[in-house]
Formats: structure tokens, sequence, C-alpha cells
């Protein structure tokens, strides 16, 4: 085993429940893993087996009941909220299913948004948001709307949106399940390289096989715990 | 980009429900300038009058009169500076619809004491010379098209008969405030008329009006007059020309009411449509200010979107309502100029039009914006798809 890296994200018996009236259902019990940095890691389980519910978690916008959410040397369920939005902007790049871009906004305005709340000057922002759309491939697009790009193409700008703060880890919510194949294909492509090349720790929930296969470790949920399926 | 930016955008998204929205907030602050404005026009009287002149009628009411006799004790009292005295004569020209006030009054001093009626001393010495002589205000003449020397036939109602005057003056206001429609003629005319016809009738005045050297003892001369006239046939009560004209309004306060009340609803309406526009637009957008909270944006970032488009929108409505109201506001005067003489937009009305448009574009985007602030992210985000 390779010891001289810290995991970048350290989970210890984490535990999360919703209540719906006087009915609790456990959805996280008491789950444990670590993360190496530079990972691809793949989550994989039954609808409602609670993957998004441990992706936010670690995202920093969903608490946990107990448990230690350590990541990069920073345990993040003791933030006060204000601190969490910050650590936020800093650390996480969020990919959603559903592109979640604003429709008002151009490609670049879009990618721009997160850099808004940094001290970047405006040229700054700009060459940030050029560099970012350019790893995504849609330098030619800054000008365009959501809805003047394709599904593929949206969720490249919401990619570009995620990696231009450089944050310390990326997480998917099921990036590719609202994509057809060939256009799931160039985001997994995206996401393979973005591991490799700047070596960012990548976090993707997701119910498709061809998606796992590109990760380095898959992990399964199923009720409420974690099982360690790696190759 | 600014954040800024967003406000523009997110207020025009929806077209179609954002300008019926807007269409809607200019008409509620046309409606409440215009009903500000009436009210305003109401009082226009009672604003225009001077500190510095005070109202002597008889103490038992405004249909009793007061010896002329009077007037040259009036002259001793201290701190009274000029005194005039007048009849309303409420004549009619031609037909009862064509009604402004006319008024009999000692010509020189009762123009005297209105430095506010501007004419050149000549047309004011032509009028007194000429015993039929009348003196009417700028508006007045140009609603009848009457012309210096022109023959004004008045039906008399207290005062019966035809009574013919000879135009001989046409005085201006001096400011915006001032009432351009009113008549004034000789008294003498009046008193000949009457010493003839009857007698028991001649040699009353209706009012004394009283120029003061001090208006900041206005109060004290009042008072010194009606102690002079005290235990005489006829007793006096003297006020200060606002508060006769407030007498005056006192009487119409319930429709006065009546009218800022129904301006207060109006508010009141567009503050629901508005809130309703705005919480249906929040409604939509839970899932992207979700997003915005998922960037790290916070709480006062999203507070700012909605506050911003809320009042982009309410303002816009509120500018737009500001300049309809000055022609609607020339229209409605002109229509109506016989019983609202004074009918301008104040400025006081202008601050009102915004605070209220302020009011409502606040009102209608705190029950969006605290929901959009307090929902968790993570259900924020499962609103969408
Ligand atoms: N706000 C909430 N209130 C109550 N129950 C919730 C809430 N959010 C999630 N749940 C429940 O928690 C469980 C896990 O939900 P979660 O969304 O994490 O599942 P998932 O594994 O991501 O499912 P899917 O693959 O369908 O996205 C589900 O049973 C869900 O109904
Ligand atoms: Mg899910």
């Amino acid at each position: 085993m390779n010891q001289t890296k810290p995991p970048i994200v350290r989970i210890r018996n984490l535990s999360k429940s919703y209540r719906r009236g006087s009915q609790i259902i456990p959805v996280l019990e008491d789950i444990t893993f670590d993360i190496p940095d530079g990972e691809f890691l793949a989550l994989m389980g039954p609808s409602g087996s609670g993957k998004s519910t441990l992706l936010n978690l670690l995202a920093g916008i969903d608490s946990a009941d107990t448990g230690s959410i350590l990541i990069n040397g920073v345990e993040i369920t003791t933030l006060a909220e204000t601190e969490l939005a910050r650590w936020r902007s800093l650390h996480v790049g969020f990919i959603f299913q559903f592109y979640n871009l604003i429709p008002v906004l151009t490609a670049f305005e879009n990618v721009e948004l997160p850099l808004l709340l940094t001290r970047l000057s405006r040229q700054e922002r700009r060459a940030h948001v050029e560099t970012a759309l350019r790893v995504v491939g849609l330098a030619d697009r800054m000008d365009h709307y959501p809805a003047q790009l394709s599904g593929g193409q949206q969720q490249r700008v919401a990619i570009a949106r995620a990696v231009v703060t450089d944050p310390t880890i990326l997480v998917a919510d099921e990036p590719t399940g609202d994509l057809d194949r060939y256009s799931a294909g160039e985001i997994l492509d995206l996401m393979d390289r973005l591991n490799r090349e700047s070596g960012k720790t990548i976090i993707m929930v997701t119910h498709d096989p061809r998606a796992a296969e590109k990760a380095h470790v898959i992990r399964y949920l199923e009720k409420g715990e974690l099982s360690d399926a790696s190759q | 980009m600014h954040l800024s930016k967003l406000l523009w955008k997110n207020a025009f998204r929806h077209r179609l429900r954002t300008s019926l929205t807007i269409l809607g907030i200019t008409i509620a602050i046309l409606s409440f300038g215009m009903l500000r404005t009436v009210i305003s026009a109401w009082y226009a009287g009672v604003d225009a009058s001077s500190a510095s002149r005070l109202v002597t009628r008889n103490a038992i009411s405004l249909i009793f009169s007061l010896p002329i006799s009077y007037k040259d004790r009036f002259r001793q009292i201290d701190g009274v500076q000029a005194i005039s005295s007048g009849n309303w004569f409420g004549g009619i020209y031609i037909d009862e619809k064509n009604f402004f006030p006319n008024f009999a009054v000692e010509m020189e001093n009762y123009l005297k004491l209105y430095p506010e009626f501007v004419l050149s001393p000549e047309q004011v010495a032509a009028a007194s010379r000429d015993r039929k002589g009348c003196v009417v205000g700028r508006k007045l003449a140009e609603r009848f098209g009457w012309k210096i020397g022109d023959s004004i036939i008045l039906k008399g109602t207290i005062f019966p008969g035809d009574w013919e005057f000879v135009l001989r003056g046409i005085y201006r206001g001096r400011d915006k405030t001032v009432d351009e429609t009113q008549m004034f003629f000789n008294w003498e005319y009046l008193n000949e008329t009457m010493l003839k016809t009857v007698p028991r009738r001649a040699n009353q005045v209706g009012f004394y009006m009283v120029g003061v050297t001090n208006p900041n003892r206005a109060a004290e001369v009042a008072l010194a007059i009606d102690r002079t006239f005290k235990n005489s046939l006829a007793e006096t009560l003297t006020e200060t020309e606002k508060a006769f004209q407030l007498g005056f309004i006192s009487m119409t306060e319930a429709i006065v009411i009546a009218i800022q009340l129904v301006s207060f609803v109006v508010i009141i309406i567009i503050m629901a449509v508005v809130a309703n526009t705005m919480a249906m637009t929040a409604r939509e957008r839970i899932g992207e200010y979700a997003v915005f909270k998922t960037l790290g944006f916070r709480g006062y970032h999203i507070a700012g979107l909605i506050f911003g488009e809320s009042l982009v929108i309410t303002m816009t409505g509120c500018v737009l309502g500001i300049v309809l109201t000055y022609p609607a506001a020339k229209a409605f005067g002109s229509t109506l100029s016989n019983y609202f003489p004074i009918f301008n937009v104040a400025t006081s009305t202008i601050y009102l039009d915004v605070a209220a448009a302020l009011l409502v574009g606040i009102v209608a985007a705190v029950f969006p914006t605290w929901r959009a602030v307090t929902i968790r992210i993570a259900d924020g985000l499962r609103r969408i798809g």
C-alpha cells in the first residue's frame, strides 16, 4: 500500500436519516471510507440508496446527523453556514444531471459566475473563463445561451463552471444521466482527461456501467452501507 | 459581468407576465398620483391662503352680514395694516354649469391685499373708476373668450336681477397655486342698487379681509378684532384665511377621506399583484437559487437578486406612472377646471408615488426571499428536472 499521500477525503462513521412525519428513515448508516488524492471514484447503487445524499454531504450542501468528513484537512461537518459557503466556493466543483446553467446568461457568464465570489479582476476572470471553456472545447461558443447549445455542450459548460475555480474535488451526480450515448462518451472522456491530466479528484454518482468503467474505483451503496467492489 | 446584470435579465424572462405586472403598477401609480392630486386640489385654497390675512365674518354664521360702518373701527386696532371688505355675490353667467366664484369687493384695497394677483395699476384704477368695472382671472377670461372692454351679464341669485359689468382688468397668478378663475367687481355698484331696491340689505358686507402688519401676531390681532365688536349689534368671528378656507373643506371632509382611502387601497391591491408575480417567479427559480448557493453565493446575494428584480419591475412601472401623471392631470384639470381651479401635480405626490412603489417592491420580495434563502440546498436542487 502506498502511504505517502494522505487521503483527500476521509469519512468516518457518517450517518444520515430523514424524518417523514413521525417516521425516521435511515439513509446512510455508519459509513467510513477514504478517497485518495487524484482518485476517480464511481458511486453506484439502486435508486433511493442514498448516493445523492452521500455526495451532497461531502460537497457540503447537506448536513450529516453524526460522523466526520475531513476534506483536505478541513472538518466540514463543524463549519458554520457562512464558512461552509465559502469553503464550497473554493474547494468543490459541482456537476449536476440537468446541467443547471442559468438560462439568461451566456456560456461565458455561466462559467464566470463562481469567479464573482473571488477577488479576481475582470481581465483575470476573463482569462480563467476562456481557459476553462477551451479545456471543454467550447471556446467558440462563449456567447451562446444554454438554449442554443445541445445537452452535451451544456454539460461541458457546466463542467467548465465546475473547474474554473480549480477546486479540490469535483463531484458529479449522474452527469451523463440526461445525455445520449455519444454525448455521454464525450463527457466521460472529458472527466477522464481532467482526472489524468490535471489530477483532479472526481467523485461521480452514476447508474451507467459504461460511465463507471472510466473510474478507477467503483463503490456500491446499498441499504445505507458501502461495499468495496473495486477491480 | 456583475450580478446586477441578472436583475434585468431575470425581470424580463417572462416578457408577458412582467409587462402585465408593470402595466398594473403604472396604472396604480397613475391612479394614486391622480387621487393625491385631487386631494391637494381640494386643499389648494388653503395652501394658497396667506398667513398675513385674516377673515372677519358674522359670529353667528357666514350667511349673516356685517355693517360697513365697522370699517373705520378696524383701522384703529393695533396690528391691522390694511382692510377691505366684500360680499359673495353668487351670480350666474348664462347657465349654472358655468359656475365661477364672483365677489363684490372694495376693489383697490382688496387687490392690494392680494399681491399674488398680478395686474397693472392702470387696470386696477380703470376697474375702480368705472362703477360697473370688474376684474377677472386669466383662466376665466380665456374660458369665455372675454376681452378688456367686454360687457358681462350675470344673473343674480342672492341679489336678484340681471347685473351688467364691464371687463376692465385681467389678473394673472404670481405662481401656479393662485386661482385664476375668480371675478371681482365694485361693491359700491351692488350697494347703490340695494339702496334703491332693498334698503335693509344695503350697507352690509359679507366679510372683512384684514391685512396684519406681523403674521406672527395674527392670532392676537384676531382676538383684538373680536373684542372690539363684542356686545355690538353683530358680533364678529375672526380667523386666519387658512382656517377660514379649512372651514369650507371640513364640510366635505368625508369625501376627502374616502378618496384618501381609495388611494391607499389601490396601492394595497397592486402590492398583492406584484407579490403574486414575485412568488410565482421565485418558485420557478428555487432550483436556480439552490445552484447559486451550491456555488457559494450567500443568502444576501439571493436576497439581492429577488429584491432587485422586484424593484426593477416596480420602479419601471412607477416611472411610467409618474410620466403619465402629468399629461393626465393636465387633461383632467382642464376638463374640471370649474371645480378644481388649481390642479397641479405636487412634488410631494411624486415622492409619495416613489415611496409607494418602493414599499410595494420590497413587500412583494419579502416572502419569496425568505423561502429562497431558507430552503435547504439539497431540497432546492431536487426541484429541478
Ligand atoms: N428531503 C428529504 N426528505 C425525506 N426523504 C428524503 C429526502 N431526500 C432524500 N430522501 C430519501 O432518502 C433516500 C435517498 O435519497 P437519494 O436521493 O440520496 O437517493 P439516490 O441514491 O441518489 O437515488 P437516485 O439514484 O434515484 O438518484 C430516498 O429514500 C429518498 O426518498
Ligand atoms: Mg440521486
